[in-house]
C-alpha cells in the first residue's frame, strides 16, 4: 500500500507544482510506482511541467463523479511506465469535488502504487481542504522570503488541525551568493522559525525555467542543481540518509578576502 | 559608499537585509500564532494558577491573565491578587 504526501506551501509561486513534478519523476527513475494528482481544479499546471497536456483525456472531477474509470484518467508518463499523472479539471467550480470524495479517491489509488502526490493549490480554502483529506503526510514548500514562510506557518498550523502530522520541509529557491552576502535567509532561519523536519533545500537554478519551457522535469538534467537538490530529497522520501547539499562553492572574492582577515562572520 | 564599506567589513552595528527579514518574520509569526483560542488561553490560566498556588494563596476569582500587543512586543500580562504567603520549607 502506498504513502500519500500533499505538497502544499499557503502562498503561490513558491513551487509546489515543480516540486511535485520532480519528486515524481525522480521516485519513478527510482523505479518505484508513482501517481501524481493535481489538486489545483480550475488552475491546472502539473501536465503542462511534466510535458503531458496533450494526452489529458478525462481528470479528477470525472473520476470523482464516477463519469469515467480511474485508469482511464490516469495519463502515463512518456518517459517512465511507472509514472502517472491525474490531471486536474479546468471547470469554474470550485466545490466540484468534495474532501469525502478526494479522500476515496487518494484510498483507492495508494492500493496501486508506492507514493502518491498531490499538488495543492494555493490558498487555505476548499481546494487546500480537498487536498489535504486524503493525505497521510504533507511537504510544505517555502522560500527564503517573510511572506512565504509565514504562509507556511499558518499551513503548518492547518495541518496539524487537520491531523496531517510531522510536515516535513522544503526550501526552495536558495540563493548561495543572497545569503553570503547577508541579503537572504538562510536555511537556519527559516528553520528556527518553523521548526519542523527539513527534507531538502532546492538552490535557484534557471535550469528550472528551461526545464518548465520544455515540459522535461528538472531531475532529467545532470547538470541541473535543482535537479540534484530534488534527487536526494526523493531519496530521502524513500528512507534512505542523503547529505544535504553543499551549496558553498568557494566563494567570490570578496568573501575569500573577508575570510582572509577574519571579518566574515557566518 | 558607506553602506558598501560598512558591508564589507560587516560592522556589529550593521544590519544586514537578511537580519531585518528575519526580525520581521519572527515578529509577524509571533502574531499570527497569538490568536489563541479561548480553550487554550483558559488551559494556560489554571496551569499558571497551580504552580503559583504552590507559593502562595490568590485570589482565583479576580485574577487576570491577557495577551498584551503593540507593535515591537507582545507581553503575558497576568493580574495575580495575592491573599497570602504561604509558609516556605527553605525561606
Amino acid at each position: 500500500m502506498g504513502e500519500v504526501f500533499v505538497i502544499t506551501s499557503g502562498k503561490g509561486g513558491v513551487g509546489k507544482t515543480t516540486t511535485t513534478a520532480n519528486i515524481g519523476t525522480a521516485l519513478a527513475m527510482l523505479g518505484y510506482r508513482v501517481v501524481m494528482v493535481d489538486a489545483d481544479i480550475g488552475l491546472r499546471n502539473l501536465d503542462v511541467v511534466m510535458g503531458l497536456e496533450n494526452r489529458i483525456v478525462y481528470d479528477l472531477v470525472d473520476v470523482a463523479h464516477g463519469r469515467c474509470r480511474l485508469r482511464q484518467a490516469l495519463i502515463r508518463d512518456r518517459r517512465f511506465e511507472t509514472l502517472y499523472l491525474l490531471p486536474a479539471a479546468q471547470t469554474k467550480d470550485k466545490n466540484a469535488i468534495s474532501p469525502e470524495q478526494m479522500k476515496s479517491l487518494c484510498e483507492e489509488i495508494k492500493n496501486e502504487c508506492d507514493y502518491l502526490l498531490v499538488d495543492c493549490p494555493a490558498g487555505i480554502e476548499q481546494g487546500f481542504r480537498n487536498a489535504i483529506a486524503g493525505a497521510d503526510r504533507a511537504i510544505v514548500v517555502t522560500t527564503p522570503e517573510v511572506a512565504a514562510v509565514r504562509d507556511a506557518d499558518r499551513i503548518i498550523g492547518l495541518l496539524e488541525a487537520s491531523e496531517v502530522r510531522n510536515p516535513l520541509l522544503i526550501i526552495n529557491r536558495i540563493r548561495p551568493k543572497m545569503v553570503r552576502t547577508g541579503d537572504m535567509l538562510d536555511v537556519d532561519d527559516v528553520i528556527e522559525h518553523l521548526a519542523i523536519e527539513l527534507l531538502g533545500i532546492v538552490p535557484d537554478d534557471e535550469a528550472i525555467i528551461v526545464s518548465t519551457n520544455k515540459g522535461e522535469p528538472a531531475v532529467l538534467n545532470p547538470h541541473s542543481k535543482a535537479g540534484e537538490a530534488y534527487r536526494n530529497i526523493s531519496r530521502r522520501i524513500t528512507g534512505e540518509e542523503v547529505p544535504f547539499m553543499n551549496l558553498e562553492n568557494g566563494g567570490g572574492l570578496m568573501d575569500r578576502v573577508r575570510r582572509l582577515l577574519g571579518l566574515r562572520t557566518s | 559608499m558607506l553602506e558598501l564599506l560598512q558591508r564589507i567589513f560587516r560592522r556589529d552595528s550593521y544590519k544586514t537585509s537578511k537580519d531585518v527579514a528575519h526580525e520581521r518574520l519572527r515578529l509577524v509569526l509571533m502574531h499570527d500564532r497569538l490568536d489563541l483560542s479561548p480553550k487554550v488561553l483558559d488551559e494556560l490560566r489554571t496551569d499558571l494558577m497551580n504552580v503559583i498556588k504552590e507559593y502562595m494563596v490568590i485570589d482565583e476569582k479576580t485574577m487576570e491573565i491577557n495577551l498584551e500587543k503593540d507593535q515591537n512586543c507582545v507581553a503575558l500580562v497576568a493580574n495575580i491578587p495575592v491573599i497570602r504567603m504561604k509558609r516556605l520549607p527553605h525561606s
